[in-house]
C-alpha cells in the first residue's frame, strides 16, 4: 500500500469558521425561551404563581399597613422577589435535572459547543422570562389594585440591580443545587422546601418586622430577605426604612449579601456541577 | 505500508473509499501514527470500585473502517466507548482518538467526532428540524440539516415534536445529531436496539453510505448479525477483555475450523466426524455406501457458534 491511497480527509483548515460565540450563546437562549413557553407547567407555575398570590393577597387584605400606605405596596416587594426567585432558583433546579436524566446534557457535551455558551442559555432565558413575568405583574397590581410605581429614576435604578445581583444569585444557586438531585423526579423535592421555606421567613408572605426575631436572622442568611428589602425601599416611601431591623433599607448590605452569595453560587457551580447523572459514570 | 507509521499494522489492510465532499490534506503531520489510525488504544483500565469493567484492552482502528464492538450486556463495550469519546476518565492505559488524547477533548476535536449514545437525550418540546438545525451550528462544517433529516429518513416527521417519535425514529434522530457536523469518525452505541427487523435492514443501509463515504465507524452491539453484516473487523468483549478481533468471517479461526459430517449407518444411528477435509470423507462415504449417504449433513461453526464459545471460555 502506498501512500497516495491512504483516505482523504478534510484538514481542519479546509474546514468553516468555527461558530461566533456570542451568537451560539444568542440560539441557545432563543431554544431554551422556546422550550421553556412550550412547556404549559413551566409557564403556569413559574410565570402565574406570583400573579395568582398577589390576586389573593390583595384582596384578602385590602387595609393599609400605616402610614397610608397600602398593603399591595408592601406585598409587591415579596411578590416580585418571590417570582425572580422562582424563574431562577426553582425553575432551574427542577429543569436541569430533567434534562440531565434524559441525556440532554450529555449530549450536549458530545459536540464541540462551548461549556459556557448552554450556562449562558439557562440565563438568557432566565432574565427574559423574569423581566416578562415581572412587568406582569406590576401591570396586574396597578390595574386591579392601584399599585404605585416608583416615581424617580434612582429608585428604578435600584430595581434595575436588585433585581440583577437577586435572579443572578439565585439562577446560580438554582445550577449549583439541581446537582443535588440524584434523579430527574427529585429536583422538585429537594428545590420546592427551600423556596418555600425561604419565602415564609423572609418577608414574602408577611411583614417582615412582625416574624420573630431568630427567624429574621436566619433569613438574613439567604439572599430572598435582601432582595425584598431592596424592593421595599423601592417601593414604600422612605421614612419606612426606620421600621426595618437595621433602623433604614440598608442597600450597601442588601448589595454585599447578594454579591457574596453570587460568590457562593459561582463556586458551587464550578465545583459541584455534573453534566451526567452518577450511574453515568 | 507507510514508512513513517513505525508501527506493525496488522496484515488485512483496508482501503477506504475518500470521502466526496472533503478535500484532501495537503502536509502530513509528523504523527505518522494518526495516519493511518484512527483509534489506538494501549493496555486500557477502568474500574468503578472493585468492579473491573476494562481490564488492559488494546486496540487499532483504521481510518475508514468499520468496526464492531461485540459483546454481552456488562461486558465493558459502553465503558470502552464512552471513554474513546471523551466522556469517561480512565485508570490507565494509552488511548488516540484521531491523534488527541480524549480525556483532553477540544472543540476541534469534537467537532470532527459524530456520537450516538445509548440512551437518548430527547428534547420534549422540539421538532425533529428545531432540533436539527440548533446543533448544526454548533459545527463549523455542518451538513444541510434538511438533507441529513432526509438521509436518516425522517423526512415525514421534521416538524414533528420530539415526544411524539417511535422508538425507531427517535434512533434515527440521533444519528442526524451524530452525523449533522459531517464527522471522520462515528460512534454508534448500540444503535439498534430495540427495532423491528425492517427498521435495521434500513438502518445498516444508512451506515453502509456513510461508510462508502469515508467516515469511520466504531459500533457496538450484542447482535451478532449486525456486525456481520456491517462490521471490516469485529472485536469480541467479555469481563472487561478483547477476547479476538479479526474479519467477521475469521473469528475464531472460523474458517479453517473443522468440518462436521455427520450420517446415519445401517442401523439408523448417527455417526459423525470432525474432519479438515469434509470432501474427501463423503467421497469415502459415498464409495462406501455406493451412491447416496442416507441423512449427510456438512456443518462448519455459525459466527454464533464461535461467539458463544469466546465468551463462554472468557468465564
Amino acid at each position: 500500500m502506498t501512500t497516495t491511497t491512504k483516505p482523504a480527509r478534510p484538514a481542519a483548515a479546509s474546514r468553516g469558521r468555527r461558530p461566533a460565540a456570542g451568537a451560539l450563546a444568542l440560539r441557545q437562549g432563543r431554544l431554551e425561551i422556546t422550550q421553556f413557553l412550550r412547556s404549559r407547567e413551566s409557564v403556569v407555575f413559574t410565570m402565574g404563581f406570583p400573579i395568582i398570590m398577589i390576586l389573593i393577597f390583595a384582596s384578602i387584605f385590602g387595609g393599609t399597613i400605616g402610614g397610608g400606605v397600602k398593603f399591595t405596596q408592601y406585598f409587591i416587594t415579596g411578590m416580585i422577589a418571590t417570582g425572580l426567585m422562582t424563574v431562577s432558583f426553582q425553575n432551574l433546579g427542577i429543569w436541569i435535572p430533567i434534562e440531565r436524566d434524559r441525556g440532554v446534557l450529555k449530549r450536549y457535551r458530545g459536540t464541540p459547543m462551548p461549556k459556557w455558551v448552554w450556562f449562558a442559555g439557562k440565563v438568557i432565558m432566565v432574565v427574559a422570562i423574569g423581566i416578562a413575568e415581572t412587568a406582569l405583574l406590576l401591570a396586574v397590581a396597578v390595574a386591579l389594585f392601584d399599585l404605585d410605581l416608583p416615581g424617580t429614576a434612582g429608585k428604578w435604578l435600584t430595581f434595575g440591580w436588585v433585581a440583577v445581583l437577586g435572579v443572578t444569585a439565585c439562577t446560580l444557586c438554582g445550577i449549583a443545587i439541581s446537582s443535588l438531585a440524584r434523579t430527574a423526579r427529585s429536583g422538585s423535592a429537594v428545590v420546592t422546601p427551600v423556596a418555600l421555606v425561604l419565602q415564609f421567613i423572609s418577608g414574602v408572605f408577611f411583614v417582615f418586622t412582625d416574624l420573630p426575631t431568630w427567624m429574621q436572622q436566619v433569613a438574613a442568611l439567604f439572599p430572598l430577605k435582601w432582595m425584598c428589602q431592596g424592593l421595599r425601599s423601592v417601593f414604600l416611601p422612605e421614612s419606612f426604612g426606620a421600621q426595618e431591623p437595621g433602623g433604614s433599607f440598608e442597600l450597601g448590605r442588601v448589595a454585599l449579601v447578594l454579591a457574596l452569595w453570587c460568590v457562593i453560587g459561582v463556586v458551587l457551580c464550578l465545583t459541584t456541577f455534573r453534566w451526567t447523572t452518577k450511574r453515568d459514570g | 505500508m507507510s514508512e513513517t507509521s513505525g508501527r506493525e499494522v496488522p496484515a488485512v489492510v483496508h482501503i477506504a473509499i475518500p470521502r466526496g465532499t472533503g478535500t484532501a490534506r495537503s502536509g502530513r503531520t509528523l504523527d505518522g501514527m494518526d495516519d493511518e489510525l484512527a483509534i489506538s488504544v494501549r493496555g486500557l483500565r477502568k474500574a468503578y470500585g472493585d468492579n473491573v469493567a476494562v481490564a488492559g484492552v488494546d486496540l487499532d482502528v483504521r481510518r475508514g473502517e468499520v468496526f464492531a464492538l461485540l459483546g454481552p450486556n456488562g461486558a465493558g463495550k459502553t465503558t470502552t466507548v464512552e471513554i474513546l469519546e471523551g466522556y469517561r476518565r480512565r485508570d490507565a492505559g494509552e488511548v488516540s482518538v484521531l491523534g488527541t488524547d480524549p480525556a483532553q477533548p477540544d472543540a476541534d476535536w469534537r467537532s470532527r467526532v459524530g456520537i450516538v449514545l445509548q440512551g437518548t437525550g430527547e428534547f420534549d418540546e422540539l421538532t425533529v428540524a428545531e432540533v436539527i438545525r440548533h446543533f448544526s451550528g454548533f459545527y463549523p462544517d455542518a451538513d444541510d440539516p434538511d438533507k441529513v433529516i432526509e438521509r436518516v429518513g425522517l423526512a415525514g416527521k421534521a416538524k414533528a415534536r420530539t415526544h411524539t417519535l417511535s422508538g425507531g425514529q427517535k434512533r434515527r434522530l440521533d444519528v442526524a445529531l451524530g452525523i449533522i457536523g459531517r464527522p471522520e469518525l462515528l460512534f454508534l452505541d448500540e444503535p439498534t436496539t430495540g427495532f423491528d427487523p425492517e427498521a435495521r435492514r434500513e438502518f445498516w443501509e444508512l451506515i453502509s453510505d456513510l461508510a462508502a463515504a469515508g467516515t469511520t465507524i466504531v459500533l457496538t452491539t450484542h447482535y451478532l448479525d449486525e456486525a456481520e453484516a456491517l462490521a471490516d473487523r469485529v472485536g469480541v468483549i467479555a469481563d472487561g477483555r478483547l477476547v479476538e478481533v479479526a474479519a467477521p468471517n475469521r473469528l475464531g479461526n472460523r474458517q479453517e475450523a473443522l468440518a462436521t459430517v455427520s450420517w446415519r449407518t445401517p442401523d439408523g444411528t448417527l455417526e459423525s466426524a470432525q474432519s479438515a477435509t469434509p470432501t474427501a470423507l463423503v467421497a469415502d462415504l459415498a464409495a462406501r455406501y455406493g451412491g447416496e449417504v442416507p441423512g449427510l449433513t456438512v456443518t462448519r461453526p455459525t459466527l454464533e457458534d464461535v461467539y458463544l464459545t469466546m465468551i463462554g471460555h472468557a468465564r
